[in-house]
């Protein structure tokens, strides 16, 4: 009977289907207990350009092999949203590099023991061509000639538009330069199409977008090394170092006593001392991108007081009320401000 | 030049899968598991109510049948993003602590493919009906035991339900991302994996684990093809 004879294949079939939803059940339980035998897990919610040039890979090794109790979870969000998901309960610490924001994560009671962890500037690039003739200006001289020159049709300039410390930072540029650029993104130029782009998207594919359009935009210099090196962009540095480009570090630690807390107190601490430790420090200074170190270590520079010039940037930029964070914001952590 | 990446690419996933890297291992099957694992659970919840949506005669039995097939076409980031508000500590759903864990990804990949075993199963029921259910119960067959009898007939509709589904939970990104959070060695899949490496400028390696994802899919696609038509 023909009908038997599908209902013969039919079963077959099922009976396979089955075997393999069985196995990846079993697996699936598998692996979620596996890695987490045993040990705490740490979840780190973190700035792309950390992720993305692969230092927390270097991070998570050499903390694991010093702390093999722990285990570490980095979750890579733009400094908005990964102050967001900290602030819902579902990460232990985050690292990030937007010193207003997060003096706000401090004073709203979400974070507390703040310690800057690191530095590096942020550079203003763009095609080499330089359609807007900014070769050796200020930062600010530069952005007036950009905007200008948007408006006239003949520069493009790319956003991160994501709320990102990159896109914090630029925000308070264009305002030093003193232009409103929620009012730069509703512009056009003369054709009737704008020269201000919000991107939505992370410092790679920026970059990109940048460098297909021949935009200019403003970009950490370690995601910029690591895209130049590997021949994804041809963009020209114009603006670099100095005061008004710096991008400083900073890890926060959640507050224990915040609502839906997720109870991993000490070993947050633990990471956080590990990161401000020698050891940690060095993890930053060794690290490079195409040769180059693109993360500088914030405590040997401070130790060393030498560069006195730098030290007063960071201080003037990152502090908060004149400390890397006020004592009524620590909890059993003194000892890290001394 | 410009084929370069695809190039490389090419070659580093063929090297890839011929040197049997264990991180792309992991990855590759942690994907296979949790497709896997999702298109069990949504065939489970998604077959009864497929059946009786496409059996039965009750009122408001059209309008259930268009919101489920309109729930096929739901964003994955807009899923996502309303999993991680319920799975997050301050969620209401926070207490399963499935946030940022391979479950936790199986669990909204099944919620993203069960409208889909809905749909094509109701449909599927629904154009073997009249015929086999009246034949069922005049050889005197029970409700429960025609019902069988429809799935049975209508099974290359129902497998083609599971297999969708199956595909579009393993080729998923934003669940993977939301509820996942692309960490390493613990919820990394191939397709937040590709992201990752497109975000990092590594477009070859992101090609690469495109090519090992695209032959997984292939390959597992014709076996059941393969295994369903046999003898």
């Amino acid at each position: 009977m023909t009908e038997k004879k599908g209902m013969a294949i039919n079963q077959k079939t099922a009976v396979i289907l089955a075997v393999i939803v069985v196995i990846a059940l079993v697996g699936a339980v598998w692996y979620f207990n596996r890695p987490v035998a045993g040990k705490t897990q740490l979840i780190v919610s973190t700035t792309t350009s950390f992720f993305e040039t692969g230092f927390l890979s270097t991070l998570k090794k050499s903390f694991e092999a010093q702390y093999p109790q722990y285990n570490v979870s980095f979750i890579s969000q733009g400094t908005g949203l990964a102050l967001a998901t900290a602030a819902r309960g579902d990460a232990d610490l985050v690292l990030v590099h937007a010193p207003s924001s997060e003096k706000m994560f401090l004073t709203n009671g979400t974070g507390v023991n703040r310690k800057i962890i690191a530095y590096n500037y942020f550079l203003l690039v763009g095609p080499a061509s330089d359609p807007a003739g900014i070769n050796g200006l200020s930062i600010v001289d530069a952005l007036k000639k950009i905007v200008a020159s948007g408006e006239a049709g003949t520069a493009l300039w790319v956003s991160r538009g994501d709320k990102s410390g990159t896109n914090t930072k630029e925000i308070a540029l264009f305002k030093l330069a003193g232009f409103d650029t929620t009012k730069l993104v509703a512009e056009k130029d003369p054709s009737g199409s704008p020269w201000y782009l919000s991107a939505g998207a992370g410092m790679t594919a920026t970059l990109q977008l940048a460098d297909q359009k021949s935009a200019y935009t403003l970009t950490d210099i370690a995601s910029y090394i690591n895209n130049q090196a590997k021949g994804n962009i041809h963009l020209v540095q114009y603006v670099g170092p100095g005061k008004d480009m710096l991008n400083v570090y900073s890890v926060i630690v959640i507050n224990p006593s915040m609502k839906n807390y997720r109870g991993t107190f000490d070993a947050a601490m633990i990471f956080e001392r590990y990161l401000v430790s020698t050891d940690g420090q060095n993890l930053f200074a060794n690290f490079g991108v195409a040769g180059q170190t693109v993360f500088n270590p914030w405590i040997p520079l401070k130790t060393a007081n030498t560069d006195t010039t730098t030290i007063t940037w960071i201080q003037n930029y990152a502090y908060i009320n004149g400390t890397e964070c006020p004592t009524k914001y620590r909890v059993q952590a003194d000892d890290l401000y001394k | 030049m410009s084929w370069q990446p695809i190039i490389d690419g090419l070659t580093q996933g063929v090297r890839l899968i011929l040197t049997g890297d264990r991180v792309v291992m992991q990855i590759a099957l942690r994907s296979l598991e949790t497709a896997a694992a999702a298109t069990g659970m949504a065939a489970l919840i998604g077959m009864p109510i497929g059946v009786v949506i496409g059996l039965g005669s009750f009122r408001g039995r059209g309008f259930l049948k268009t919101l489920f097939s309109a729930l096929v076409g739901v964003p994955t980031v807009t899923l996502g993003l309303f999993l991680y508000i319920l799975f997050s500590r301050s969620g209401p759903l926070g207490y399963l602590q499935i946030l940022y864990t391979v479950p936790g990804i199986a669990v909204g990949e099944a919620v993203l493919v069960t409208p889909l075993v809905i749909s094509f199963v109701a449909s599927a029921v629904e154009a073997r009906d009249v015929g086999v259910r009246d034949l069922a119960r005049t050889l005197g067959a029970s409700e429960y035991e025609s019902s069988l009898a429809i799935l049975r007939e209508a099974w290359s509709g129902v497998s083609l339900a599971l297999v969708s589904s199956f595909n579009r939970a393993f080729a998923e990104l934003g669940i993977a991302m939301m509820i996942g959070g692309n960490i390493e060695g613990l919820t990394r899949v191939l397709t937040s994996a590709i992201a990752l490496q497109t975000a990092m400028g590594e477009l070859g390696l992101a090609f690469a684990l495109s090519f090992i994802l695209l032959i997984v899919v292939i390959s597992l696609n014709f076996l059941i093809a393969y295994l369903g038509r046999e003898r």
